[in-house]
């Protein structure tokens, strides 16, 4: 029997950290939960944009006539569609109603009548109104002697010419869509995790394990076994609940941008590391100062108060030009960067420059704030009772 | 070769209250140490600086004549009072993590915490919570957790608070058995009778600092005795004027003495026995829970 190694000791802590929290229900029904709500508002994107919803219409009468143009307008418009026959105007309502059918078309090509349940897709009127307007204006060329297909060849060879100082960016809104989905879930992460940072140091103390802990292992031990521990049981969380949402977009062409967005992910977890690294050790000192869980309300308030200021300014700031000056300002003050810089990043709006100079002065932030959060908690994790005055615990007096 | 573990001069303060005040005493390898005190005298502070998770003022903890290093602390083994467990971990589990800690490969971790739970009837309950298991079966889980890497020194805050009779003599039969394999232990208590029965030695601490200390003999023998007389011929307010004696009680013809250490019990019967017939004298031996009122209040003070 001897001392155990500071690697061994703090991989202990660690182990112990992953086994008690990945098992727990809380972890599971958490990450469930998340998972279903990201899948929920994903669905929600495909069928609103209609990225690949195919629209199921049926024609009937003269209007079976339409099916080619359809398809081929239709297309122009960026929809799917499968025209289908239906025999009759009584069946193709009843297919309506059940929802067998999203539109019903009759009538003649020049004039078109459509049955819908209960709204008329916008883009798919347009598709519609422009195959009657075709009909009709070819009825109209031919009546003038001219020849239709001749006419509308001039007509789509006419073309406005744009030119642009920058070059457009076609993923604009997809790269602001993934950078706040990061910003948001890099929030959640660092929150959450940290305030369960606190509760374990809370329940160490109050339980009394802390001081037989503390007979074998450092202060500083135990507490970055803590925090890398619960870093890990975030992450794990952060690339399941990443991965997932990921695929999931791709697969409904959502995303289509799957190589910035895997890089997204990657600078998601890079800056989640950074951030709760920043975060989780004063979050640890904030719980070492009390001795019962009832106050660690108190103490965590003000870490958790900073964090949401944060996380909201840092969203306000991404919200309005991740490429403007407060925004890249902000994004290299370290409080800030963990969750403004991967957001910018994805967003494409950080220069390589600024990711260094923003992961530099974090990780310095993070030495400094460790070895005062080390101090804290190495002078006040053992002094039970009352809460522990900060200077209190600063001077170790 | 055991060693002993000694304080000596300790002190520590917080703030203007002195916590402790030079407390010196030694347990030497094979003995039980009871340490008694009042609410509040010091004995857990002493613990935790015997233990090193408290730092002294001034004043040094030796474990075999060298000072306690953090390498000698994972050799003590520790029961804080209520609880020193996690709340939420299966009793296998917080055994096995902490022998881990403690330097035991995982193999050995697992043989010792199993050997423990069996010996201390907690087999039907390993994989449970301990904050679903009673407070004495949670008490054994402590005790486990102290012996789990077997200790060459146990330091224990109250271990039979809250415990039953069996687990009295459960806990009393490991912690007789620790002595004599060369163990020192030292244990907080507030059941003298307890103390009294189970310790080679005890200590008495008294608003941070030590009043009395050495075998209960040794300290029920120092304090004096008691002599209880019966002369129903004496007149109700006779008094034996022998010096080192003081009247503690008196009920009908019946007189309780307090007897300084070498006053001269004979002298008291020759008293006696000229008032007239006497029909009881003996002598008694105080008890260690007379002696610690004693300590504890003004007597102790003057001492």
């Amino acid at each position: 029997m001897s001392t155990i190694s500071p690697a061994r000791a703090v991989r202990l802590v660690v182990k112990r950290e992953l086994n008690t929290r990945l098992r727990t229900r809380s972890f599971l029904v958490g990450t469930g939960l998340v998972l279903v709500l990201m899948i929920g508002f994903i669905l929600l994107q495909s069928s609103t944009t209609g990225g690949t919803g195919t629209s199921r219409i049926g024609l009937s009468g003269q209007a079976i006539g339409i099916s080619g143009p359809l398809r081929a307008i239709a297309a122009d418009y960026g929809l799917r569609v499968e025209p289908t026959t239906v025999p009759s105007a009584e069946e193709a309502r009843r297919q309506v109603t059940s929802g067998d059918l999203d539109a019903a078309v009759s009538g003649t090509p020049s004039d078109l009548t459509v049955l819908v349940k209960s709204d008329l897709n916008g883009k798919l009127r347009s598709a519609l109104a422009r195959i009657t307007q075709q009909q009709v204006l070819d009825g109209e060329l031919s009546a003038a002697g001219l020849n239709p297909a001749q006419v509308m060849g001039k007509v789509s060879g006419a073309n406005l010419t744009v030119s642009t100082v920058e070059p457009p960016d076609p993923d604009k809104e997809q790269r602001s869509v993934l950078g706040f989905a990061v910003v948001v879930l890099l929030y959640m992460g660092i929150v959450g995790y940290g305030a369960l940072v606190t509760q374990g140091v809370v329940e160490e103390k109050s339980s009394r394990v802390v001081e037989i802990l503390l007979s074998t292992l450092r202060p500083w031990q135990l507490m970055l076994g803590k925090v890398l521990g619960l870093a890990l049981v975030g992450l794990t969380q952060l690339v399941i609940i990443g991965a997932v949402g990921l695929a999931l977009a791709k697969a409904t062409g959502v995303l289509t941008i799957p190589g910035v967005a895997a890089g997204a992910l990657v600078w998601a977890v890079v800056w989640y590391l950074l951030g709760f690294l920043l975060y989780a050790t004063v979050f640890a000192a904030a719980g070492s100062l009390v001795s019962r869980q009832e106050d660690a309300q108190s103490v965590v308030a003000p870490v958790s108060i900073t964090l949401v200021v944060v996380f909201l300014i840092g969203l306000n700031a991404l919200a309005k030009d991740p490429g403007s000056t407060t925004s890249t300002v902000l994004s290299l003050v370290p409080v800030f960067s963990p969750m403004l810089m991967p957001g910018r990043i994805a967003t494409g709006a950080a220069s390589g420059l600024e990711i260094t100079a923003a992961l530099l002065l974090t990780v310095l932030c993070i030495g400094l704030l460790t070895w005062l959060a080390g101090r804290i908690y190495q002078n006040a994790v053992l002094r039970t009772g009352s809460r522990v005055s900060l200077r209190a615990a600063l001077t170790g007096r | 070769m055991p060693d002993s573990l000694e304080i000596d001069r300790i002190s520590k303060r917080y703030g203007r209250l002195a916590a402790l005040d030079a407390v010196s005493f030694e347990v030497r390898p094979g003995e039980l140490f009871g340490f008694v005190g009042s609410n509040g005298a010091g004995k857990t502070t002493t613990m935790r600086i015997a233990l090193g998770v408290l730092a002294a003022d001034s004043g040094e903890v030796r474990f075999g004549g060298a000072p306690v290093t953090h390498e000698t602390r994972t050799r003590i083994g520790y029961m804080p009072e209520e609880r020193g467990l996690y709340p939420k971990m299966k009793v296998l589990d917080q055994l096995v993590y902490l022998a881990e800690l403690h330097g035991l490969t995982n193999t050995q971790a697992h043989q010792a915490a199993e050997s423990w739970i069996g010996r201390l009837g907690l087999s039907a309950r390993r994989k449970d919570e301990v904050q679903k298991l009673s407070l004495g079966n949670q008490q054994r889980v402590q005790l486990a957790a102290a012996l789990v890497h077997d200790p060459a020194v146990l330091v224990l805050d109250e271990p039979f608070s809250g415990l039953d009779p069996i687990a009295v003599d459960v806990m009393s039969e490991v912690l007789r058995e620790k002595a004599a394999a060369g163990v020192p232990v030292i244990f907080s208590s507030h059941q003298l009778d307890l103390v009294e029965r189970l310790c080679d030695r005890v200590g008495i601490i008294r608003s941070g600092r030590m009043v009395a200390n050495g075998t209960v003999g040794e300290l029920t023998t120092s304090a004096g005795a008691q002599l209880v007389v019966t002369a129903p011929g004496a007149a109700t307010d006779w008094t034996p004027a022998v010096a080192g004696t003081r009247v503690a009680e008196r009920r009908g013809g019946t007189l309780v003495l307090d007897l300084e250490p070498g006053a001269d019990d004979q002298a008291v019967l020759a008293a006696a026995l000229a008032t007239g017939p006497v029909t009881e004298f003996s002598r008694r031996r105080r008890r260690l829970t007379e002696l610690f009122r004693d300590a504890v209040s003004e007597k102790g003070e003057r001492k």
